[in-house]
């Protein structure tokens, strides 16, 4: 049981990752359509760029954590917005209306640039750091002497995860972008019929999706302690899976099926086998795509003629 | 988007237009120069490594730094001026029929020379073994684009794993062979079955899925293929490969120096060319046999069934016809293609192992069919000659390989979304063959 609670720690802490990037793909896909094969590198992005801005900040003998990590989420959130932003300008946005096969090729061509951009400037070697955030809870002590235990980094990475859920939820439902988000998401013609400026909006779109998955590139970081130039495309993959688990285009539903992810994988690896843990995630993808195609909470999809 | 001076109707407000020309262009060319400076700034200012003790040490490039954004703002002074001397695009609806005729013209003449040509490369070039080591290559890739055009081009069904099936033909020879010692040509009919059924296996549950959804399951099949073999260590081998796999024999008769040998019987001096002669020759004929394959089918029911459902799946449906079975069966000869392909790869190498059964290798494969046109066999064919040979011009640049590889996908794909063969020739028609532009025809979301 207490095995079974710490796998439920550790299943929620993963899966609060992968709703992160989720997010992206969820949003892009409501708005424009598309997959965007590149959202798992633009993670990766985000991790590397957490990584060297908290390396240049302990050198340069800053050491309050708080004021480090603060920092370090600024910058990695922005820079990597700006490389959402630059994604889209160059790959997609030319192809906004070709044929049905052309974003999807380009955005797997961007997904090599991104991987081996950074392979080629950071190197092929995994990137360790020492743990920054240390300390935690013991919830719980087992007869058997197997403890149950909560750590800090664990906290963190949930409670980032929620606040930014929240804030995210209120841009989409409060504010004139979230409003023009929404209208571009049932039809963009008559949106910008009605003033909403389309390629500003798709362009905001990827980039709060970057930031989002910038915050998830940190929190990795943060939980495992190291960064490496393929980390982007499983974490894609499942990232993706959980978005479409959760029913594509959904919100609420991108954030529950990365804890549905996470939990698999997590519980997967310690009652099963951990070699096949992403198998396990992706004949999850497969299956829910053969029986619930609009997943947990989508809308059904309208076959037009 | 457009710049200033190519959207100026008259003359006057050209002249007027190309100063203010300069500072939009300027402008454009500051901002994509800052951009590329923040972008930069972290991911090649500093490079990170991990330190002899396992700490992070870092450094500073800032030179490079500066060469990238002094690059990206001269960069963009030439695609601004490119695109203004261009002028508007704007698109040709119809091919104009002169240049129709010349492309036809074109078309008729260029097979027939570069299926000669192919054929007299062993013969050119027999003492070069670089070119056709390539030759090789080359042709197993335009099986591999061939095999796949089958399932994307005609069918309309965009599968991102196709080196599954691939890599199924491959370990079905290599286990077949090395486990019982089955020769190469028992094999290659019973990996290109083996291909198939796993097609099958992977067509039925993806019946119902279209479009990016397809996509993104038949990638996932793909990847758990490949780690399936990786971690199914007691039969596969894992990470180590299957090694000491059988060399093919022509007909029995192997192609080694040994007594009973090719060289020996034909009494002539034994020579390592021989074989890679003999590779050449098969992979070509397994490659014009999935040509032929494809040509005789796209002229049969079932062939035409696959465009259709390319084009328009509801109206297929309508129609009467079973998209399940024609789904089904694009997914089972492509596959096994591929599992053809598989097991010669298998044979060339003597070794395989799940390194080269990654998804960049499926990317490559479908880069080949659309930027070949989907469905034009001969712009596959063009389409495999321009990619491997890039990928081998820049050879010399390993790590920046794949990069380029990613910036052309992307380029490519913005100015010749339809591939380098763009249009439609029709199957069927009632009195001339008009070929549209493919920008007309929409397709479905099979």
């Amino acid at each position: 049981m207490d095995y079974f609670a710490q796998q439920l720690i550790n299943g929620i802490v993963l899966g609060s990752i992968y709703g992160l990037i989720a997010i992206g793909y969820t949003m892009v896909y409501g708005i424009v359509g598309m997959i965007n094969f590149a959202h798992g590198d633009i993670f990766m992005i985000g991790g590397f760029i957490a990584l060297i801005s908290f390396l240049i900040l302990v050198s340069i003998g800053l050491t309050v954590v708080p004021v480090i990590l603060l920092i370090v989420l600024l910058v990695s959130m922005a820079i990597t917005a700006l490389y959402g932003w630059t994604v889209e300008r160059i790959a997609y946005r030319p192809l906004r209306h070709s044929f049905r096969l052309a974003p999807m090729l380009s955005a797997i061509g961007m997904s090599f640039v991104l991987t081996n951009f950074s392979q080629v400037t950071q190197g092929a070697r995994v990137k360790p750091v020492p743990p920054i955030i240390t300390g935690g809870y013991t919830l719980h002590e087992g007869s058997g002497g197997f403890v149950v235990q909560l750590s800090n980094v664990q906290i963190i990475v949930v409670v980032t995860t929620v606040v930014l859920l929240a804030i995210f939820t209120w841009l989409v439902a409060r504010t004139r972008l979230g409003r023009d988000m929404r209208a571009c998401e049932q039809d963009q013609t008559m949106a910008a019929l009605l003033g909403v400026d389309v390629d500003r909006t798709i362009s905001m779109t990827f980039v709060i999706g970057a930031a989002l998955a910038a915050v998830a590139g940190m929190m990795y970081l943060l939980y495992y302690g190291l960064v490496d130039f393929f980390m982007g495309f499983v974490a894609g993959i499942k990232a993706f899976t959980a978005a479409v688990l959760g029913g594509i285009g959904s919100l609420p539903g991108a954030m529950l099926g990365g804890l549905a992810i996470g939990l698999i994988e997590t519980l997967w690896s310690a009652y099963f086998s951990v070699e096949y843990k992403d198998v396990a995630a992706f004949s999850i993808l497969i299956i829910v795509l053969i029986f619930l195609p609009t997943g947990l909470l989508g809308r059904p999809e309208v076959e037009k003629v | 988007m457009t710049g200033v001076g190519v959207t100026a109707p008259a003359l006057e407000a050209t002249q007027v237009s190309r100063a203010a020309g300069v500072a939009f262009i300027f402008k454009k060319a500051v901002i994509s120069a800052l951009v590329a400076l923040v972008l930069f700034s972290l991911m090649i200012g500093i490079r990170t490594e991990a330190g002899p003790a396992g700490q992070l040490i870092y450094w500073t490039r800032f030179g490079d730094l500066a060469a990238m954004v002094a690059t990206v703002f001269g960069g963009s002074i030439v695609v601004e001026l490119l695109r203004q001397w261009w002028g508007p695009v704007d698109t040709v609806r119809i091919v104009p029929p002169r240049v129709q005729s010349t492309l036809a013209l074109a078309r008729r003449a260029i097979a027939p020379v570069l299926l000669v040509f192919t054929f007299l490369v062993p013969v050119i070039f027999y003492n070069e073994r670089y070119i056709l080591d390539l030759g090789i290559l080359v042709l197993t890739y335009v099986m591999l684009g061939w095999g796949l055009n089958v399932v994307v081009g005609l069918a309309g069904l965009l599968d991102l794993g196709y080196v599954a099936f691939y890599a199924v033909g491959a370990y079905s020879y290599a286990l077949l062979a090395t486990t019982f010692g089955l020769s190469f040509w028992v094999c290659l009919p019973l990996a290109g079955i083996l291909a198939a059924l796993w097609g099958v296996l992977l067509g039925f549950p993806v019946l119902r899925l279209r479009g990016d959804y397809l996509a993104i399951v038949t990638l996932a099949f793909g990847e758990i293929i490949r780690l399936v073999i990786i971690n199914w260590q007691s039969l596969t081998g894992g990470p180590n490969g299957v090694t000491g796999i059988p060399r093919p024999t022509l007909f029995g008769i192997p192609l080694t120096p040994a007594d009973d040998g090719l060289a020996a019987r034909l009494g002539i001096e034994f020579s390592p060319t021989h074989r890679i002669v003999f590779l050449f020759y098969l992979i070509l004929a397994l490659a014009l046999l999935t040509n032929w394959v494809t040509i005789r089918l796209r002229r049969l029911p079932i062939g035409r069934a696959w465009e259709a459902l390319r084009e328009d799946e509801v109206a297929c449906r309508a129609l009467g016809i079973n998209t399940t079975t024609t789904k089904l069966t694009a997914f089972a000869t492509g596959a096994m293609f591929g599992g053809f392909a598989g097991a010669f790869f298998a044979t060339r190498q003597g070794f395989i192992s799940p390194e080269s059964f990654t998804f960049q290798e499926s990317a490559l494969v479908l880069a080949i069919v659309v930027l070949g046109g989907m469905g034009s066999q001969l712009g596959v064919a063009l389409a495999a000659l321009a990619m491997i040979g890039g990928f081998e011009l820049f050879r010399g640049l390993d790590q920046y390989r794949m990069l380029v590889f990613g910036l052309a996908m992307v380029l490519l794909m913005i100015w010749r979304p339809r591939g380098l063969i763009g249009h439609r020739a029709p199957t069927v028609f009632l009195r001339h063959s008009h070929a549209i532009s493919s920008d007309l025809v929409k397709e479905g979301h099979g």
